[in-house]
Parts: structure tokens; sequence; C-alpha cells
């Protein structure tokens, strides 16, 4: 039921549609790593965006730290010097909480005050507990408890259907 | 039971006060904490938000001022609310035990101390006095310690070299008095380097060093060679209480690392000294500010590492 293909055709065209709408003037993209980076790559190349992607890792800004603690595999986030003023395209692959983007929020606002930010997720999925939405889709799908979501790539990105149990 | 006390139930780290009894394991983990925290400093805003709302204090009961800038500085990075207090100009002078000030720093609702004493064990006495909540670290006690430089060591060694299990590494100097000499020891053993050798006249070595799991050499021409990693110490002048040595320059003579004896060392060595550099006693200036010494590098990297550190010992606090 979940094409990656016809998914990333939907979010490219979903794409398109809001850079004319909300006037997106050489628009920074931004990819949350992992998942996120590797569909905001896709988009970076079909819409031919020339400034190199930007890339964020935001588990320095993760509201479960006390709980989760430090992950060794912190990579550093690559975003350019300049923030300030721009017209940012935040990319993540699942849409779940809201957590995470109200972190990527946090950070790309520490390196200076964007003049819009568009969200755009391959799937949003129910079980929101932020006051956040994505402005641009690829599809919403609705789980039952203890099922997850799961992107697999880079080479070749597909989507993945777990029940918990099944990864206990 | 240093042991017992540094990890929490979960294997997890709680107090900083030692090398020893620390698994290889967790080393590791720091050592790469660490790696994630490098690029910090290069963003406009240096900061991020792991540590926000909690209060470290830094409680130095000798001076330093490289130590405890850097902590201070990762304190800062991370977010954290920090003070610094040189407790020989405060309420300890007036007659105030330490497990005075203590009690009366938690009555602040503090989340960590980061402690430097003269008297070996002061940090590891705190953390068995202190609150549950509260995390401590060693930032140089006697001369037991001094776990965070042998860890900024480790790392800055581990950028340059990669892999420890193929590395000779000679430290050199005063290992008698030396904290350092004594966590690097114990963090080189652990991280497997192939060999650590130290250099030092009779008389600024510790009785039954071989027991540390070092070779031992009198000569510094002789000792240098194969070796990978230079590891320099600082004469410690303030601590020598009987006449350990002829003098200063003849010190420099027989153990001094000049560019001639650096020769001696594999091409590719470096030299790293924990500072302050006495120039002219242990190191020659030229060698000291030359191509091999990573000095420099080695105060960088002890702001990520203290970060690493405080960032590990503040997480999953509820869990004692």
């Amino acid at each position: 039921m979940l094409e990656i293909h016809d998914l990333l055709n939907k979010l490219e065209d979903g794409l398109k549609r809001i850079i004319v709408e909300r006037q997106l003037t050489n628009p920074l993209m931004i990819g949350i790593r992992t998942g996120g980076v590797w569909i905001a790559e896709q988009m970076h190349q079909r819409l031919n965006i020339i400034e190199p992607l930007g890339l964020l890792d935001i588990s320095f800004y993760r509201d479960d730290f006390s709980q989760i603690g430090v992950n060794p595999n912190v990579k550093p986030s690559q975003l350019p010097p300049q923030i300030e003023g721009r017209d940012i395209i935040l990319i993540d692959d699942v849409f779940y909480t809201g957590r995470t983007i109200r972190a990527a929020l946090n950070e790309i606002f520490d390196y200076g005050r964007p003049n819009q930010v568009v969200l755009a997720v391959l799937i949003e999925r129910d079980g929101r507990q932020i006051p956040l939405c994505p402005d641009c889709v690829g599809t919403h799908i609705t789980l039952s408890a203890g099922q997850l979501i799961k992107l697999t790539g880079p080479e070749p990105l597909a989507i993945q259907l777990q029940t918990i149990d099944a990864v206990a | 039971m240093i042991e017992n006390l540094q990890l929490n139930s979960k294997g997890k780290l709680k107090h900083f006060l030692s090398i020893e009894g620390l698994p290889k394991s967790l080393l590791t983990e720091i050592l790469d904490v660490a790696e994630s925290f490098v690029g910090i400093g290069d963003n406009q805003i240096k900061k991020v938000p792991l540590l926000r709302g909690k209060t470290i204090v830094n409680l130095f009961f000798e001076n330093s001022t490289r130590t405890r800038t850097t902590f201070e500085l990762a304190a800062n990075r991370l977010s954290a609310d920090v003070l610094s207090m040189s407790i020989s100009t405060s309420s300890t002078s007036k007659g105030e035990s330490l497990l005075d000030t203590i009690r009366n720093l938690e009555a602040m609702y503090v989340d960590m101390f980061v402690v430097r004493h003269s008297i070996s064990g002061a940090a590891h006495f705190i953390a068995q006095q202190t609150a549950p909540h509260i995390s401590v670290i060693n930032a140089g006690d006697g001369q037991h310690a001094h776990p965070t430089q042998a860890m900024l060591d480790m790392f800055t060694i581990r950028q340059i070299k990669k892999d420890f299990s193929m590395l000779r590494v000679a430290i050199i100097g005063d290992i008698l008095h030396s904290r350092v000499a004594r966590s690097q020891i114990q963090a080189l053993n652990t991280l497997g380097a192939a060999e650590v050798r130290v250099i030092a006249p009779k008389t600024l070595l510790p009785a039954h060093v071989e027991s540390l799991g070092v070779n031992v050499s009198h000569n510094l021409t002789a000792g240098l060679k194969d070796i990978d990693v230079i590891m320099m110490l600082r004469l410690q002048k303030e601590r020598m209480t009987s006449a350990l040595l002829p003098s200063e320059s003849e010190y420099f003579k027989c153990f001094g690392l000049t560019e001639e004896k650096l020769k001696i060392a594999k091409p590719d060595a470096i030299v790293m000294h924990p500072g302050p550099i006495n120039r002219g006693v242990e190191i020659d200036s030229k060698v000291a500010d030359g191509p091999q010494s990573v000095i420099l590098k080695q105060v960088s990297n002890g702001i990520a590492i203290r970060m690493a550190i405080m960032a590990m010992a503040m997480q999953k606090q509820g869990v004692s």
C-alpha cells in the first residue's frame, strides 16, 4: 500500500505547488538525519536546487535527553552560516509526535531567524503530541497501537511497517 | 569501591573520579561522544541545550587556569549554569569544613560538582558524601588522578593516530608527583596501547612503578627509540619537598626534550604536554612550538571531552 516512488512523486508535486503559493525564493533545503536526509536528497535533485543540502542532527536538542542520554553516533549538523532571512524547506521521513520538528526548529533558530519554514514529510502518521503539522505530505496513515513505520535506505529506499512484538 | 561509585545500577557513568575501574567500552564511548561535540566550537552559536537548567559548581581548592576555564566553557556550551569558586578565597579560610561547604552548596540545589583539590581522594570523598542526585567530576586530586586530562590526551592521540593497539607511548618526566601520569597510564593500558614506557630519573619515579603496567627507562636517548607518542610532564617544582634533582639545567640536559632527541623517536611521533610548560626545563621551545607538537590541540580538545563527560554523567539522573 505504501509504494515509495508514488509517495516521493506526490511529495515533489506538493513541494512544487507550495514553492509557488508561499513564494519561496532561493529556498534552502534541510534534511533531518537520518531518514529525512535520504528524502531530502531526492527532493533536492528533483527540484534542481543548486545550493548544497543542509543536514540537521537534532540529538543535542531532543527533549528526552534525561531519559535516553547522549547518542555517541551524533554527527555535527551542516548548515550554511547564513540562516537569517532565508526561506527554508525542512524535510523529514515520518511525522509522528511532532517532537523531532520542535527540536529541529529550535536548532535552526539557534543559527538565525529564517523568513519562513515549510515542513515537508513523506509520511504523516497519527499520534501527534505537539501543536505542529506538516505543510506538505506524501501520504497520511493511521496505525494501530504497537505499529511502527520506518524508512530504510539510502539505496534502495523502502518503507517498513513493523509491529512492536516483531521488533522485540 | 571506586568503580561501583562511578557507575549507576545500569552501568552508566554517574561520577567521573578515576580511569581506574572504568571499562574500555565506556572510555571509548566518552571519546565517541566528545567527537560529536568538536564541531560546536565552530558554530555561530557555540551552544547546545543539553544541560539547560542544570547548575554546575566548579570547586577549585587548588589553583588552575586551563582546567577551570575549559570546564567552565564546556558547561556553558552545554547551556548549564556555572558557578566557579576558588575556595582558598572563601569560607574555608574562615574555618568551614569541606563537608559543610558541600552541604551548603547542596542546599542551593546544584546538580554537579567539578572538584580540584590538593588532597588525593577528595573528589571520591565528596562523591560518597553528597546527595544522590549530584554527580561529581574529578578535576585533579593530589597525586592521585586527573582523569579528564588523560581522556583529552587519549582523544588527541586517537584523532591523529586512529588506533591504540599499534602505539608505543613514552611518558617522560616527573612521574612521582604526577596525577596526570597515573591517569594516562591507566587510560592507555585500558585502551590497549602496545607499550607504555616511562622515562625519568630514579628519584622521580614512584616505588614499584612497573606494577602499573609500564616499561621503565632512565635514559631519554635510549628510551625514545620506536616511540609514536611522547607525553611530556611538567617538572612540578612546587611539589618538590626534598632535593630530588641536582638542578633544573642538569635536568634539561638529561631529560629535556630537544629537537635532536626528538629525532630518535619515530619520524611521525607527536609531542604532547598537559601544561603549563616550563620552557627550557622539560621541553625546548623549538619542540613545544614545532610541527610535531599537538599541545594546543590538546587544549581545544579539553572542551569537547569535558562536555562529553559532563553530559554523560548527567544523563539518567533518576537512576541511582
